[in-house]
């Protein structure tokens, strides 16, 4: 699954980043690295684009880019 | 010496520089691009300055601000970086500071908020950072002003041992390897280029294309490369920006989980999720914006506008007709007065009377923009402003424009993006400005007495529409490509510093009036000779036998198809650059009648659709020349500018056209 379809408040592990060139390396120097864990911490009132915990810091990004990264939820406990 | 103070955005970059400087400081132009780039002596210490570069998360070569910071620090190569961080989250801010150390530049590390991490009960080994990063590391607070002396005593002494950081990344494996391997290959190149071996290797990696442009790799050298990375990445099963990536941050990770004695409980984040729970709460969020901004205006151009700019006029009157008297009295001929009082004090005045709505509107925006809520203003509205290629930052200017182009323009700054911030420019023009309701007032009551409110909200609306239209046509041509990536950080909500707010609010200030004043000068001067002199060069009694009269003769017919050739109303137009209310008061003067008995004149002169088109020209042509002034100061370009006013001419002129002939064939 993609970044955009969590749900608010939920947690995932990042698998891996696609896309290409400064849009891709943008992310990637951001700290959403594959291995990196983050939690959808809010949506915008429009419902795009979206808020996101990562490596302790507040982040935003459009849907559009969200799907990008693709992400692993934590296993159920 | 020059000391290069880099960082992330939000870390306190700007208050830091402030309390380095004092308030000496010159901004700089770098070619090409619009950033501006602040430079001042340090404090009490001759001989070296400070370099505030654009705050980046990283030296990529993607956008301006990182192309200006990288190349400051790759190809001027300052004698010392001063990396700010913010202590609170040590985690994203160390990323920053692997790249800069990857250049082996002398460095030193402000761990700046080391109030907040007090605050928060977080512990941090400041020692055992320092010796992790091979550098010194400097606790400070720059908002309370803590640690400054030491930092500056540190920066000193590492400027003039010009000791080389001794950074040791404990990369291990296939990276490691692959760094190794071709920084012997590329030592050479990398020495011709004055570049580290192991920085170009890291580089190289990371496809990095400039750097590897700048190495003068040949064919067998990139061939022996790209062996080397493809091994690298089977290896790692990646791909090498994310091998370079990874290695930064994995040292980062080492680093944090040792020196970062203990997380506490970050406060100020909280509060931040608190005060978020309603500022970009679903329903609460449009409209609380909606508030603010209305506050803002309501402080500028109501209360502000209504009495400091009504004050500034007075005030600027009574010393216009105190130089009149004076000059009188010394028997200066006539045209000399009319020159010194009506042209040149008339231009101080047309400067002058801007700077109380510029002041308290750069006062109020840089206090928003310093708390942080700007960033959750574009997070809000970004979605809208996709849909026409802009992202939600370009909001503001936008609703600035409603009052006065020249802050809008200025207002621009915020935007990081080059690509958004020339789009915004070009479209804050068409959002009508509060010079224009005078025009719209005078023309509304003659014409369209019954629909007033409506002529007038129809003014409004066009204006958006064609606004919103040419950034949709510039986006398919001039402006192709995709926005700038929309990754933006929301950093926590912070009390403004007092210091940063009011260098901001001078900063703009001065930088209008030192900009500005020429051209409106120059401008002034100009307008009051061509509507006081003939081309006989004597004074004239009647304005209609100016030069400015006998030209818009000569051109007025250019007007005919749009429904208002007469020359007055041309001349009106001409005289309306100097500023939009002029309009008014020219017709009044060339008509011969008081600005009350105005719709009369005008009323025999034009149909109620003539009339329409002229106030659709009005509302949509190339703005005032202070606007002007402002526009080409911030494109730092004069060909820019005056093909932007030429462009917005046209279309003005295309529209009132194109509604006027429509409206002849409907009344047919």
């Amino acid at each position: 699954m993609t970044l955009d379809a969590l749900q608010t408040g939920e947690k995932a592990k990042i698998t891996k980043v696609e896309g290409e060139g400064s849009m891709r390396k943008r992310l990637l120097d951001m700290g959403l690295t594959p291995g990196t864990n983050i939690t959808l911490f809010k949506k915008a009132p429009m419902g795009d684009p979206i808020e996101i915990v990562v490596r302790g810091y507040h982040l935003t990004l459009r849907i559009s880019d969200a799907r990008k990264i693709f992400v692993a939820k934590e296993s159920a406990k | 010496m020059n000391i290069a103070l880099i960082g992330n955005q939000n870390c306190g970059k700007t208050t830091l520089f402030n309390r380095l400087t004092g308030s000496r400081q010159k901004v700089g132009n770098f070619p090409g691009v619009t950033v501006d780039v602040a430079s001042g002596p340090l404090r009490g210490k001759k001989g070296f300055t400070i370099v505030d570069l654009p705050g980046v998360y990283s030296l990529s070569p993607y956008s301006n601000e990182e192309k200006v910071t990288r190349d400051y620090l790759f190809k001027s190569r300052p004698d010392c970086v001063i990396n700010i961080l913010d202590a609170t989250n040590l985690n994203r801010n160390l990323y920053l500071t692997m790249q800069v150390l990857e250049t082996q530049t002398p460095t030193i590390v402000a761990l700046n908020m080391m109030d907040d991490v007090k605050a928060n009960g977080m512990v941090i080994d400041i020692e055992k950072l320092s010796e992790y990063l091979g550098v010194v590391v400097v606790p400070i607070s720059a908002a309370k002003n803590q640690g400054i002396e030491e930092l500056i005593e540190h920066c000193v002494k590492v400027c003039l041992a010009k000791e080389k950081n001794t950074f040791k990344d404990r990369c291990e494996g296939p990276i490691h390897t692959a760094i190794h391997s071709i920084s012997h290959l590329v030592e050479t190149n990398a020495a011709k280029a004055g570049l580290p071996a192991k920085f170009s290797a890291i580089r190289i990696i990371e496809n990095d294309a400039e750097i590897i442009e700048e190495l003068r790799l040949a064919p067998n050298q990139v061939e022996i490369i790209n062996h080397f990375v493809e091994d690298l990445e089977k290896a790692l099963s990646t791909d090498r920006e994310s091998a370079v990536v990874d290695m930064r941050y994995g040292n980062i990770e080492v680093i944090c989980a040792d020196v970062i004695k203990k997380y506490g409980d970050n406060k100020s984040q909280r509060r931040t999720d608190k005060i978020d729970k309603i500022l970009t709460h679903k329903v609460f969020a449009l409209p609380i914006f909606i508030g603010i901004m209305g506050l803002i205006f309501y402080i500028t151009f109501g209360i502000v506008g209504k009495y400091a700019t009504d004050g500034m006029s007075i005030l600027m009157d009574m010393a216009g007709e105190g130089l009149k008297s004076l000059l009188v009295s010394l028997q200066v001929s006539d045209w000399l007065v009319g020159l010194v009082v009506d042209g040149i004090f008339a231009g101080i005045s047309s400067v002058l009377s801007f700077l109380p709505t510029i002041i308290v509107l750069f006062l109020l925006l840089s206090i928003v923009e310093d708390t942080g809520y700007m960033a959750r203003v574009a997070f809000i509205m970004d979605k809208l402003l996709r849909k026409i290629g802009l992202s939600g930052r370009s909001i503001v200017p936008m609703l600035i424009g409603f009052g006065c182009s020249v802050p809008a323009y200025m207002s621009t700054r915020t935007i990081s993006s080059e690509r958004d911030r020339k789009l915004t420019l070009l479209m804050v023009p068409f959002m009508s400005c509060n010079a224009k309701v005078p025009v719209y007032a005078i023309i509304t009551m003659t014409f369209f007495q019954k629909y007033q409110a409506l002529v007038m909200l129809f003014m409004y609306v066009l204006g958006i529409v064609v606004g919103i239209l040419y950034a949709l046509i510039l986006q398919k041509t001039k402006f192709k490509g995709s926005s700038a990536p929309f990754v933006m950080e929301l950093p926590p909500y912070r009390l403004p510093s007092g210091k940063t707010v009011i260098m901001y609010m001078w900063d703009k200030a001065k930088g209008f009036i030192v900009k500005a004043f020429t051209v409106i000068l120059i401008a002034s001067v100009a307008v009051w000779f061509l509507t006081n002199v003939s081309f006989t060069f004597s004074m004239v009694e009647d304005t209609g036998d100016s030069i400015l009269a006998m030209i818009s003769k000569w051109i007025s017919p250019i007007f005919a198809p749009l429904g208002f050739g007469d020359w007055r109303l041309t001349t009106s137009l001409i005289a309306g650059l100097s500023a939009k209310e002029a309009v008014v008061s020219t017709l009044a003067i060339l008509f011969n009648v008081t600005q009350a008995e105005l719709p009369a004149a005008l009323g025999g002169l034009m149909s109620p659709l003539q009339a329409l088109s002229f106030l659709i020209f009005v509302s949509l042509y190339m703005p005032c020349l202070a606007a002007f002034a402002t526009l080409r100061k911030e494109v730092k370009s004069t060909g820019y500018a005056v093909l932007a006013m030429a462009l917005q001419t046209f279309i003005a002129y295309i529209v009132a056209l194109v509604i006027y002939t429509f409206g002849l064939l409907v009344t047919l």
